[in-house]
């Protein structure tokens, strides 16, 4: 069982980090990723990701504890970024192995809606008039909520 | 000796800086003091949690930040 939590300020390759990851787990049933970019529309011209260095990367970590027990895995895989990104740019990766695809599908789901509504991450779109924060949706709370049911 | 306050997402926006040193030991009390009124409403909201040297503070009314600490002022968060 493998656990692996990156988080980087350069661009990545989420197919080329998925290869690698998949055959370090022969035997596995079931595998699923998730990959989040940077959206191509509205007047977005870039996104920063503003992080904090004592608890962002300790909390990822927690997180991913978390899930492989959560969902009994064989491995995770997340990876994300900060700085900042342009349009079409990868921001997050999850990827789980497990014995069956229950588990893996689920423990990409709960890895996400905890990264975008309960990990430590400040978000800013730069649009023509300057940049924005972002503020969680409500629909991110009631995503996170779903879990502690 | 001093205690580092920093700032996150548009909190840093609001102080000018992402980080600022203070005069330590601090209190409550006393980080309200420093951030001046503005900055002192959104830290009393709670929406804005605190955390000394990486732990959050469960009650901030409780902050006892020692000479040499940092204190970080978090506002809501969104990633992925």
């Amino acid at each position: 069982m493998a656990i692996h939590v990156h988080l980087v300020d350069q661009p990545f390759n989420p197919g080329a980090l998925l290869g690698p990851f998949t055959n370090a787990h022969p035997g596995y049933g079931g595998l699923a990723s998730f990959i989040g970019a940077v959206r191509a529309d509205d007047d977005v011209r870039a996104l920063e990701l503003l992080h904090y260095e004592k608890m962002t990367g300790p909390g990822m970590e927690a997180l991913a504890e978390e899930a492989v027990h959560r969902f009994e895995l064989l491995g995770l895989l997340v990876m994300h970024r900060h700085g900042v990104m342009e349009p079409g740019e990868p921001i997050v990766m999850v990827a789980a192995c497990a014995r069956h695809r229950r588990g893996a599908i689920g423990a990409v789901d709960y890895c996400m809606d905890h990264l975008k509504s309960d990990s430590w991450f400040w978000k800013r779109e730069q649009r023509a008039d300057g940049w924005h924060w972002i503020e969680p949706r409500d629909e991110d709370h009631s995503d996170l909520a779903r879990w502690s049911k | 000796m001093a205690v580092k306050l920093v700032f996150l997402g548009k909190l840093a926006d609001l102080a000018g800086a992402p980080e600022r040193d203070v005069a330590g030991p601090l209190d409550w009390d006393g980080l309200l003091a420093e951030l001046g009124p503005q900055l002192a409403a959104q830290v009393q909201s709670d929406k804005v949690k605190l955390a000394l040297d990486g732990a959050l503070v469960s009650d901030k009314a409780t902050l006892a930040a020692p000479d040499g600490s940092e204190i970080a002022l978090l506002p809501p968060v969104s990633g992925g």
